[in-house]
């Protein structure tokens, strides 16, 4: 596209074109290359794809698409065949001919492919009506399959940067700043703080320039939606940017990435390239006078830079520590100017908070907390993948109606939400409503929205001991409290799980955890007790099984276990004897195995690889 | 090296700012950082030395010693975590003789676990020079550690 956008009027007349260019009737197939379906190996059935339409001279008759992450990774490879929106999931690499010949050109459905619904073990046909999209209600994500992240044509063909247009042409910047804190839109990167009032903070600082920056260092390990949603349509979080730019008053912008994450950098940087060509970014955008650019910066993979000050330092070329926060970002942020910092989620619900009004969004959500959230579903559970849900929306239904519950017939333990710095939610707490006041509540938190489901095989000290440690890797070291008191948590964590665990360890933990609440800098810090505190709140008794018993009662932690032989279900295959490494499993062909403790390292090959269940961990 | 140094700089510009991705980009190009690579990136983007160290030092994506010709990277995110990669880490590490963190003295693995690599419907994941093994457990591990000639790696058929 190197045609530049000279007005909103010239907007409207391009997006119509491409819109009328654009029959929804054609057959069209989609296909997911996400991460997560790349993963899969898909670009290899994307080429063939490209081969078997080209070989039967049909490239130029029939649409083809690669879009963005379409949350449903558990099965992908995916491939979507328009206009019927037939659904087919894990497409092996060399379907490609088949589907093209039966669905295309017969118009018959492909069967081994369709989803099977395991509540009622019936094949789903459509797209819309698998269970894990329908419960769902999918408005900034749902995008990502109707676009190809590399086209900005497609971007404009569903109507995108109209949202620019009317607040550019048609709005005040302060009716802007008014609408989003109508809106309600909460910071959806951990925090939730009103965006609106960040927007008003920084446009009345004084000083000049005013930067805004665009936060896509998704650190939390177990989320991944910012990442998607850079990944699959970064036109829409530029085009929220830019409407924020212009409300703030900023000229500049960045759009701080993970190193981590090489499609979204990449995807990113053509939008950008792409929308200073026709004029949406640079000078004069939209001829309307306002000039803004956006640059992109990579993270060196330090979670704390997701910390705002730490940000403004990784940006500025510095090691990313945090300063403490009695002046603000909104007055003194990155090079000491105002700076507004927002996460890529919370940028990407900007345009339609524009483009559909504050009205139409408070009607979705809950009082205190509007508009959708997407969450990232993984861990023990059938369904993995992106979730996008009304605010308010119950726990039980995320992880059980559109999750698909728990593989394995095992039972729930816990969810945990908001990362590192969230908690443990226990069985209890599956009929709340989750939103970010109600998880504050119950001693967990919103974060970035990962969810992370266990099971009855998962160690709850285990749990607390792994995020613990996590943090004590990641602290910047500039703080005492975040620095030598996460440790020493890490450290008692360490003995309990290696059966030195002594009697009041609960207590102390708690009481290490109130100073670094209250002493720490940042953050990162005061929030690092979390897991503990909430997995001592609701899991005590798994604390009390190692302190006083010396036991681990889901079969986790090393110190704690032994392997042994169930003599009933062993048929003497001798596979575990094979792939022990040190010979502490043994027996002979078809007679009961057994496992010497003396030997075993309890590395877990043989349990692993026993196909009748017969490895006992206890 | 201080030309491709120099040309990486002048790619961002020479502007300060961009000390992180410069020395990203000069770590792709010699596989690590070395101290001549820092001296020149000093020299000539004009930070001190003490300040690209701190950086480098700071931040885990910055190696100051050689990697491996094969660079396995295992992610402990917590999705990966509860699937037990745990064990997976415990394997690899004994099967090579290293920790993580470091590469073995022949130069040919190099081992590391990450944060979260967002592919948590494919956990537990193993990274092999940039592409990607789903689904992972101790035998599969121990294959793929096999198959890029680590000797000692039991043979089995398990997967």
């Amino acid at each position: 596209m190197t045609t530049k956008i000279k007005s909103f009027d010239d907007l409207k007349s391009i997006q119509e074109r491409l819109k009328a260019g654009r029959d929804p009737k054609n057959p069209c197939i989609t296909i997911c290359v996400g991460t997560g379906c790349l993963a899969y190996g898909t670009q290899k059935l994307v080429d063939n794809f490209r081969e078997e339409l080209a070989k039967r001279n049909l490239a130029d008759k029939i649409g083809f698409r690669t879009t963005g992450c379409h949350g449903f990774c558990e099965r992908g490879p995916m491939v979507i065949i328009a206009p019927e929106k037939v659904f087919y999931q894990r497409v092996g690499l060399s379907d490609a001919g088949e589907i093209i010949d039966k669905t295309l050109l017969k118009g018959e459905i492909v069967d081994r492919l369709l989803y099977v619904d395991p509540a009622t073990g019936e094949k789903v046909v459509h797209e819309d009506d698998v269970p894990f999209y329908k419960k769902q209600t999918r408005l900034v994500f749902g995008l990502n399959s109707k676009v190809d992240p590399e086209s900005m044509e497609d971007y404009l063909a569903i109507g995108g940067y109209s949202a620019l247009g009317k607040a550019l042409t048609g709005m005040k910047p302060e009716a802007i700043i008014q609408e989003v804190i109508k809106a309600n839109l909460r910071g959806r990167g951990g925090g939730g703080f009103p965006a609106g009032w960040k927007w008003d903070s920084t446009r009345k600082a004084n000083g000049d320039p005013k930067y805004i920056i665009c936060n896509a260092d998704e650190g939390d390990p177990g989320a991944y939606m910012d990442r998607s949603l850079l990944e699959g349509n970064p036109h829409l979080v530029l085009e929220g940017m830019i409407i924020g730019a212009f409300a703030i008053g900023s000229s500049e912008g960045y759009i701080y990435a993970r190193n981590e994450y090489p499609l979204a950098i990449k995807n990113i940087t053509l939008a950008i390239k792409q929308a200073r060509e026709a004029g949406l970014l640079g000078e004069n955008i939209l001829g309307t006078g306002f000039s803004f650019d956006v640059k992109i910066n990579r993270g060196g993979g330090a979670f704390v830079c997701g910390e705002s000050s730490a940000l403004f330092a990784s940006l500025e070329g510095r090691a990313g520590e945090p300063r403490a926060k009695y002046i603000h970002a909104t007055d003194k942020g990155l090079y000491d100017k105002p700076t507004n910092l927002n996460n890529v989620e919370t940028w990407a619900n900007v345009p339609f908070i524009i483009e559909r009004g504050a009205d139409w969004y408070t009607s979705i959500g809950t009082e205190g907390s509007k508009g959708t959230k997407i969450f990232s579903l993984v861990g023990k559970i059938n369904n993995t993948g992106l979730v996008e849900v009304p605010m308010g929306t119950t726990l039980r239904e995320i992880v059980f109606d559109i999750g698909g519950g728990i593989p394995g017939g095992k039972k729930f333990k816990a969810i945990q939400t908001g990362g590192p710095s969230g908690g443990c939610i226990p069985e209890k707490y599956l009929d709340m409503g989750v939103d970010f006041d109600e998880l504050t509540k119950i001693g967990s938190m919103m974060g970035s929205g990962g969810m992370i489901v266990m099971d009855e095989d998962n160690c709850m000290v285990d749990v607390a001991k792994y995020f613990t440690n996590f943090l004590v890797n990641e602290s910047c070291g500039k703080c005492v409290p975040c620095r030598e008191g996460v440790r020493r948590m890490r450290d008692i964590l360490l003995d309990i799980t290696e059966g030195k665990g002594r009697e009041g360890d609960g207590e102390l933990l708690e009481k290490m955890a109130s100073a670094i609440i209250d002493g720490s800098l940042c953050a990162l810090g005061n929030s690092a007790p979390n897991p503990v505190l909430s997995t001592i709140r609701y899991f005590r008794d798994e604390y009390r099984a190692h302190i006083e018993e010396k036991r681990c009662p889901s079969g986790v932690c090393k110190a704690l276990i032994t392997y042994s032989v169930d003599a009933e279900k062993c048929t003497g295959c001798m596979v575990c004897s094979k792939v022990c490494p040190t010979g502490a499993a043994s027996g002979e062909d078809k007679k009961v195995h057994t496992i010497d403790p003396e030997k075993c390292t309890k590395c877990g090959a043989c349990r692993e690889s026993c196909k009748f269940d017969s490895i006992i961990v206890r | 090296m201080e030309e491709k140094v120099k040309e990486i700089i002048q790619y961002y510009q020479g502007d300060k700012s961009y000390l992180v991705p410069i020395l990203q980009d000069v770590q792709k190009e010699f596989n690590y950082l070395p101290k001549d690579a820092l001296c020149a990136v000093s020299t000539h983007l004009s930070v001190p030395i003490s300040r690209v160290y701190e950086v480098v030092t700071f931040y885990k994506a910055f190696s100051l010693k050689p990697k491996g010709r094969y660079q396995l990277s295992l992610c402990l995110g917590t999705a990966c975590h509860v699937r037990g990669a745990e064990l997976i880490a415990g394997n690899i590490t004994s099967l090579l003789g290293i920790k993580e963190g470091e590469t073995t003295s022949d130069l040919e693995f190099s081992f590391e676990t990450v944060g979260c690599l967002g592919a948590c419907a494919l956990g537990p994941v193993l990274v092999v020079n940039g592409e990607y093994h789903g689904h992972m457990n101790i035998a599969k591990s121990t294959k793929i550690l096999k198959k890029l000639g680590k000797k000692g790696a039991t043979d089995d058929d398990q997967d």
